[in-house]
């Protein structure tokens, strides 16, 4: 059964088709990839699943709820959290205050509470604190935990976004190039870690990836596209011996 | 030192100030009168522009709300001073979400603009309807009084906003120490990946303006009272400069920081005074110094300790944590 289902999606920038007439769906639980030439689109995608771009036409339905016209708040509240692909985050809070961030959509209290510090408050800022520093530990950055996120080496900068939105308890987990400026071990706790989060917290991940030896480790359903169109799906094997998709990537051997 | 002994040093503090009117002339005693009033100022707008990171230049029409409130109502309507708090809290609110409002999409310059434009538009609506007495204001206003005791002298008015400077800063404080004061601050450090966390940015910037509407309202009021006539003159965008002064200079979003800049605004140009006409010219070369040579302000926040924390134990899964530099690559 599918979580996340695009069908006939479109973006137009003026005269330019970023994405076009796109349909797609990520099985529940599962780790599945969008993968696709520089400027095919797929960051276009991710913005418009999460709601910072509206799109032209088309339809977006997270476990049977439309996206569409939805707020990327109110998105990530349904149950979607993201991470960017050049860093987003809080740079001059700690990266506990950075992780707190996500735990925002699941508590309520709110002016009241902050004045009075009631009992509820109290106890929803442990609940708080305890969720982040779960998240935290979970990533395996808890010795920077006081730190400054600016201040962090960067490939822990990047664990730190993925802790981040784990925070948020979300269905689905999207992320944008995770493995982007990672040396290689590194890419390997990547991957651990992506792995963990599927069969740990259930959570299912749908990401942007440049780098074909980690898609071919990790990714269970890939999706390639190209001119924002898809071009091609199925399992790694498949779609790595795709003759568009070695087209697109390669290009056409043409005969002078 | 001082953050391990924070408690004891806010208590000396808040000590001193109560005993301080005993060994003041008239004169610094108004000083130090002044001076509460734009601690209270400066922490409203430093949720604001501290805290949410919107840079207001109009923040002295929220003052204006709360001393024409008070004083409209205690004038023409014979009310006690104490119902018209509630009044400028309302219509502190009011305001706020209207300033707000046209503001959310807006980002640095092009709100700094509309908030000036906004102040400007309240001081020249008072200064033209008869209800707030023109340009030549509302004068006579009553002296507030609590239980029976009259509150007239320098010294009762130096107390009662003291206990207002108190509440601001315990408000600000507990604010920012809570869910809603660090969804502000993410707002503040990055708007959009606030946005992706969940937090509705358009609320919660609402929330700012109308929370530190309310705290420059309070000011206001106290203010019209203190004063007991007002003018268009006190509202003016100066004012507001020198509310976002007393912010800046101290540190943007940093509590202790915004009262020392508060205190500085008004005690050094009292301080230069033997300099007679050269005042404002130190005062303002002092002032570009300190931008340029500590321009996150005398005392910025703290948002990361250097404590490590004692148990740990973090899991190096394959190595690479350990290899990571220990120190921060770059500043």
């Amino acid at each position: 059964m599918s979580i996340l289902t695009v069908t006939n999606l479109s973006l137009q920038f003026g005269g330019l088709k970023a994405v076009n007439d796109l349909s797609f769906s990520v099985e529940r639980n599962s780790i599945s990839s969008i993968i696709g030439p520089n400027g095919a689109g797929k960051t276009s995608v991710f913005n418009m699943i999460t709601g910072f771009y509206r799109p032209t036409s088309g339809g977006i339905e997270l476990d049977g709820t439309s996206l569409i016209n939805k707020k990327p708040s109110h998105i990530t509240t349904l149950g979607m959290a993201r991470t960017f692909q050049n860093l987003r985050l809080f740079p001059n809070l700690s990266v506990l205050d950075n992780v707190k961030s996500g735990m925002h959509c699941r508590t309520k209290q709110a002016v009241f509470g902050a004045l009075f510090r009631t009992k509820a408050q109290k106890e929803e800022e442990r609940l708080i604190e305890e969720v982040a520093n779960e998240c935290i530990d979970f990533v395996g950055i808890r010795k920077f935990r006081m730190r400054a996120a600016k201040n962090l080496p960067y490939g822990q900068q990047r664990y730190l976004e993925i802790a981040r939105a784990l925070a948020s308890k979300p269905k689905i987990i999207l992320l944008d190039e995770p493995a982007a400026g990672l040396n290689f071990a590194e890419k390997q706790y990547l991957i651990e870690l992506i792995r963990r989060i599927r069969d740990e917290y259930n959570i299912t991940v749908l990401m942007i990836e440049h780098d074909m030896a980690l898609i071919k480790q990790i990714s269970e359903h890939i999706t390639v596209i190209d001119y924002g169109e898809k071009i091609a799906e199925g399992t790694p094997t498949e779609v790595l011996n795709n003759e568009r998709v070695i087209e697109a990537y390669l290009g056409k051997e043409e005969v002078v | 030192m001082i953050r391990k002994y924070k408690k004891q040093s806010l208590l000396l503090l808040t000590l001193i100030m109560f005993i301080l009117p005993f060994f003041l002339n008239i004169y610094w005693l108004d000083v130090f009168t002044f001076v509460l009033f734009y601690v209270v100022l400066a922490q409203g707008l430093n949720i604001v522009v501290g805290y949410t990171g919107l840079l207001d230049l109009g923040y002295a029409a929220f003052f204006a709300v709360g001393a024409y409130t008070t004083a409209i109502l205690m004038t023409t309507f014979q009310w006690s001073f104490w119902s018209t708090l509630p009044v400028a809290f309302l219509l502190a609110i009011i305001s706020g979400i209207i300033i707000g409002t046209p503001t959310l999409r807006l980002r640095s310059d092009y709100l700094a603009i509309v908030t000036l434009g906004f102040g400007e538009i309240v001081r020249i609506v008072v200064t033209n309807l008869n209800i707030t007495g023109s340009a030549s204001g509302i004068y006579g206003i009553p002296r507030p009084s609590i239980g029976g005791y009259v509150i007239s002298t320098q010294k009762d008015f130096y107390y009662l906003i003291l206990i207002f400077a108190i509440l601001s800063v315990l408000i600000v404080y507990r604010l920012g120490h809570s869910r809603i004061g660090r969804a502000w601050i993410y707002i503040r450090e990055d708007e959009d990946a606030a946005e992706a966390m969940g937090i509705n940015r358009i609320r919660l910037k609402l929330l700012s303006y109308a929370s530190g509407a309310v705290i420059g309202s309070f000011a206001g009021s106290v203010f019209a009272v203190k004063m007991t006539a007002i003018a268009p003159l006190s509202f003016s965008f100066l004012q507001s400069v020198m509310i976002l002064l007393a912010v800046v200079l101290g540190g943007l979003g940093s509590i202790s920081g915004v009262v020392v800049g508060a205190a500085l605004v008004i005690i050094l140009p009292e301080l230069l005074r033997g300099a007679d006409d050269w005042r404002y010219l130190i005062f303002g070369v002092a002032l570009v110094a300190m931008m340029v040579f500590r321009p996150q302000g005398i005392w910025p926040p703290q948002y990361e300790t250097e404590d490590e924390d004692p148990n740990d134990e973090t899991e190096d899964l394959d190595g690479s944590n350990t290899k990571a530099p220990e120190e921060s690559p770059s500043l």
